[in-house]
Order: C-alpha cells, then sequence, then structure tokens
C-alpha cells in the first residue's frame, strides 16, 4: 500500500538537524559563515526602540532609566554648558589623555620587555613571577596602594591604566616571539646573520600581528579601567562624569559618559583593525 | 668545493626515560665539485638530520665535517639551504625575499636588486618582483627560495624536501627546472627527498639510508640527471628499462627497512 498524502518538505525539525547542501560561493560546514551586518543594525536598532518604548510608557521612572530624548538633551546642555565647571571637550581630552599617556608607556616599555623576555630564558625568569602575580588582581584592589604610594595626582591615576594595559602587551609581545617559522629562522641564519639581525628580520616582524592584538586588547582594558583611576581625587575627566553624576543621581548624565566612553574606544579599535589591514595583511595566509 | 663528511656520529641524549637514540652512525661522504647527491630512506633515518649537520645546525656527537677543509663550525652563507615549506617571510614581496641574503650581508638595495633580479629571471619569475610571497601558488613559492639561496652565490646547495609539498604534475616541472638551474650554475647540491623516481632522476649520486642507527646502507652512481641534460626528454629517461630496474631494487631497499622497523 502507499501512502496517500501527498509528498511534503522536512519539517523544521530535520531542517535544523541536517545541514543541507550549501551554495555556490559557500563551503559546505563553515561554523557561523555569512554576513552579520544588517542584523547588527537591526539589533541596534531594536535595543533603542525597546528604551524609546520603556520610557515612552512610563514603565521605569525616569530615574532609573531616563528616555533617549532626555540623554540627548543632558548631552546638548552639557555640550554648551560643561559639567561642573569644565567643558565637555576638556572632559573627553584628559581622559584621553590619560588613557593614551598610559598606553603609550606601556608599549614603550611593554613591547620591549615581552620581545627580551621571549628571546632570552634569563629575562623570562626574572620577570615571569611579578607579571603574572599582579595580572589578574583587579585594578580596584590595588588602587589604595597606589594612592598611598603615588598619592592622588595624576601619576597614580596614569600608573593604574598603564598597569591595567602593560601585562596584555607584554604577553602579547612574549608570545609573538614564537610565531616565526624554525624555517624562517633557519633560513636567516643560513644567510651568515647575527641574533640581532634574526630579530630585526624575522622574528620582530613575525611577531606584528599577536603585538598588534595584544594593543588593541590593552587599550580595551585601559577603557575599562579609567572609571576607577578617576575615582583618585580627579576633578575631570569621563570617568569622573560619571562618577560624580551618579552620586547626585543624575541617571542621564551617567548613560551619555558610558556612550562617549564607548564610542571613543570603539572608533580606536577600528582605527587598530584598518591599522591590521594595512600592516600584516598576511596574517594567517602563510 | 669539495665537502668532507668523516665518520660523523650524532647521539640524541636520553630524554622521557628513553635511551639515547643514534641518529646517525659513522656516515663517511664525499661531495666533490658539481655533484648532485640525493639522500633517500625511511623516515627516521637521519637524512634530515645530516642536512642540519652540513648546514651547521648542529654539531656532531664524533667525528667532523669540512668544506673546502675548513671544519664546519655553525651556519654560512657559502652552504644555503632550501626548505620545504615555511621559509619564506611573508612580509617582504618577491624580490625582497630573493634578496634577503644579500640584505643580511649588508649589501646596498641597487646591487642587490640587480643581483636578484638574474636569479628572479633564471627561476622564471619575472614580472613577479612586486608580488607578495603568499598570494603565490606552492610551485611559484618554491622557486622563490631556490633563488633566494641562490643570491649569496653558495658553495653548496642543501635542499631538504624542497618538492615535497607540490602536486606531482607541478613536481616534475620542477624537477627539471632544478636540473637546469644546476646545470647553468654548475653549484654541488645535496638533495633529500621521500620519492625514489626524483632521488633517481636527479642525482649523479644516491645514498640510501638505514634508520636505527641511521646511515648509509648503498651508494649508487646514477647517470640519469646527465642523460636529460645531454638532451633525452625526462619522461624517456624514467621510462628506460636501466631506470626501471634500479627503481625497483631501490624500492626493494627502502621496503625492507620499513618492515624492519614495524
Amino acid at each position: 500500500m502507499t501512502d496517500p498524502r501527498p509528498a511534503k518538505g522536512p519539517g523544521l525539525w530535520s531542517r535544523l538537524a541536517r545541514a543541507r547542501p550549501t551554495r555556490p560561493g559557500e563551503i559546505y560546514g563553515v561554523p557561523g559563515q555569512g554576513s552579520t551586518f544588517w542584523l547588527s543594525v537591526a539589533s541596534v536598532l531594536a535595543l533603542l526602540f525597546i528604551w524609546w518604548l520603556i520610557t515612552a510608557l512610563g514603565l521605569v521612572k525616569p530615574l532609573f532609566v531616563p528616555s533617549p530624548q532626555s540623554v540627548l538633551d543632558k548631552f546638548a546642555q552639557i555640550w554648551r554648558e560643561g559639567f561642573t565647571n569644565t567643558s565637555f571637550l576638556d572632559h573627553v581630552l584628559i581622559s584621553t589623555a590619560r588613557v593614551f599617556g598610559a598606553f603609550i608607556l606601556a608599549c614603550a616599555i611593554g613591547l620591549p620587555l615581552g620581545l627580551a623576555m621571549g628571546m632570552s630564558p634569563l629575562m623570562r625568569g626574572i620577570f615571569d613571577p611579578p607579571i603574572e602575580f599582579y595580572r589578574p588582581i583587579p585594578p580596584l584592589a590595588y588602587l589604595p596602594l597606589m594612592i598611598i604610594w603615588f598619592g592622588i595626582g595624576e601619576t597614580s591615576k596614569v600608573l593604574l591604566i598603564f598597569l591595567s594595559i602593560f601585562a596584555p602587551i607584554v604577553l602579547g609581545a612574549r608570545s609573538g616571539v614564537k610565531s616565526a617559522a624554525i624555517e624562517q629562522i633557519h633560513a636567516a641564519y643560513s644567510f651568515g646573520a647575527t641574533r640581532w639581525q634574526v630579530m630585526r628580520h624575522v622574528i620582530l616582524p613575525s611577531a606584528m600581528p599577536e603585538i598588534l592584538t595584544a594593543m588593541r586588547v590593552g587599550i580595551g582594558f585601559g577603557w575599562t579601567t579609567l572609571v576607577a583611576a578617576e575615582m583618585v581625587a580627579a576633578t575631570s575627566g569621563l570617568g569622573y562624569m560619571v562618577l560624580s553624576a551618579s552620586q547626585f543621581l543624575q541617571t542621564s548624565v551617567v548613560i551619555m559618559g558610558i556612550f562617549v566612553i564607548a564610542t571613543i574606544a570603539f572608533a580606536f579599535d577600528l582605527m587598530m583593525r584598518f591599522l591590521e589591514r594595512r600592516l600584516v595583511p598576511w596574517k594567517g595566509r602563510m | 668545493m669539495s665537502l668532507k663528511i668523516d665518520h660523523v656520529s650524532v647521539i640524541y641524549p636520553a630524554a622521557d626515560g628513553r635511551p639515547p637514540v643514534a641518529a646517525l652512525s659513522d656516515i663517511n661522504l664525499d661531495i666533490g665539485e658539481g655533484e648532485f647527491v640525493v639522500a633517500l630512506g625511511a623516515s627516521g633515518c637521519g637524512k634530515s638530520t645530516l642536512l642540519n649537520l652540513i648546514a651547521g645546525f648542529l654539531s656532531p656527537t664524533s667525528g667532523g665535517l669540512s668544506l673546502d677543509g675548513r671544519t664546519v663550525m655553525g651556519p654560512g652563507a657559502d652552504r644555503a639551504v632550501v626548505f620545504q615549506k615555511h621559509a619564506l617571510l611573508p612580509w617582504l614581496n618577491v624580490i625582497d625575499n630573493v634578496a634577503f641574503g644579500l640584505q643580511i650581508q649588508g649589501i646596498g638595495k641597487q646591487d642587490r636588486y640587480r643581483t636578484a633580479n638574474e636569479f628572479i629571471g633564471l627561476l622564471g619569475l619575472d614580472g613577479f618582483q612586486s608580488s607578495p610571497v603568499y598570494k603565490l601558488s606552492g610551485g611559484m613559492q618554491q622557486r622563490v627560495g631556490i633563488a633566494r639561496a641562490l643570491t649569496c652565490d653558495p658553495r653548496i646547495l642543501l635542499m631538504d624536501e624542497p618538492l615535497g609539498a607540490l602536486d606531482a604534475l607541478t613536481r616534475e616541472k620542477a624537477q627539471e627546472l632544478i636540473l637546469r638551474i644546476w646545470g647553468e650554475t654548475g653549484k654541488s647540491v645535496f638533495f633529500i627527498t621521500h620519492s625514489v623516481e626524483e632521488a633517481l632522476f636527479m642525482g649523479t649520486k644516491l645514498i640510501v639510508m638505514s634508520p636505527r642507527p641511521g646511515r648509509i646502507t648503498h651508494v649508487f652512481d646514477l647517470p640519469f640527471s646527465r642523460q636529460f641534460q645531454g638532451g633525452t626528454p625526462a619522461r624517456q629517461v624514467k621510462a628506460s628499462s636501466e631506470f626501471i630496474t634500479l627503481r625497483e631494487k631501490v624500492l626493494n631497499i627502502i621496503f625492507a627497512d620499513e618492515e624492519a622497523v614495524e
């Protein structure tokens, strides 16, 4: 006896459970392939919409979640009038200077140190324990020590940010040393290269992808530590703005400050990605 | 040019509870001017150890190596190495890769580009000077590697399975190219391969090595590369009864070694 029912396509469940052949131009079975740009745009718009809806319907008091409109108004007001007698731009500038100052310092010390640790067991033996010791400690835990040792001036602020950036940079540079294939190193030596030439012409360039990634990760840590750093008797800066606004329950300023920090950090990350494409287009391709 | 390997042994020290391993035992080998010596053998027979010794990356446990009468002490530009893969520098384009050895030796940009261009032409890479190497095919990358090794005018070329990663057709073309360049430059060559056919076709001398301990068990003088240079097509050389007879003989030796290991 044959089944009298018309043939049906596979049900939802079997389609989910079993992959179908892919379209030409895609590779069968690659996990998570496909563009996400429009989905991301939709996701952002949906979140904004939900935010707007909640506040417009009055579901939550503005003290807890201010409306997008009031955050924008606050931004315009602070842009015009400043916040606690400091102009908005100065707040941005001082924070950026603290983070980037710490970042440049961390790169200037961390990159050579990391490379040296990768190259020399002596350096690795000496510096590995202290770095591994402090690395997992949250900056807020040693913030009091910074204040006791270095006072409440710029030093302890920048130092706190510096420490949070320093460890990932050192570790990145150190493991980057291992990126060069032994054949590349042997090739250089077989041309009579000195150890220094091998370092300069083979090990350093091949470590570049890892170094750039470490710099991206590092500056990210820098921004996350900014607010903690500006807890130290600051009178200006984005972190200070967020902290003091929270004490006066100005929630819209807090949210605005978060957006500004996120925007600057994201813009820098885009720049680093651009640099990565320009400097190491060969990454992962050989 | 004469490379002398005199009663060389290499013993890797005991590790992880395993006894010491004799990677090479009492190796004697002379490579003369313009010779093309091919090393063939089952895995673990010490071919690569022997190449690393000649390159100067490894020192013998006993015995000695000398090049033109001078003891080999570490790597040097008189012995250029061509690797199987991963040896090019992807941040440099073709011409800078080829000129890399000259750059290491401190030769100015103009001079090293002139020399590099010569060998780029010789290897048929003209027009690709400014291409990034990671965009080239495997065969072209290997040609860049060979050009780079030749620029410093080494006394001997050390080739560590240089064609092992290429597909069969590209490989045969590359064999002919290497023989042509060997003929034009007159360099001595030490060449490692896993392919019996490649070994017979390319060498003037074949050393067959056996594992545990790594040693040279057979040496054959080969006429085939000279026949190819004399104008006989490669396919015809490889199809001759002389070639096939020797191929079966060498295959028997290698398979016997492999079975002994298992």
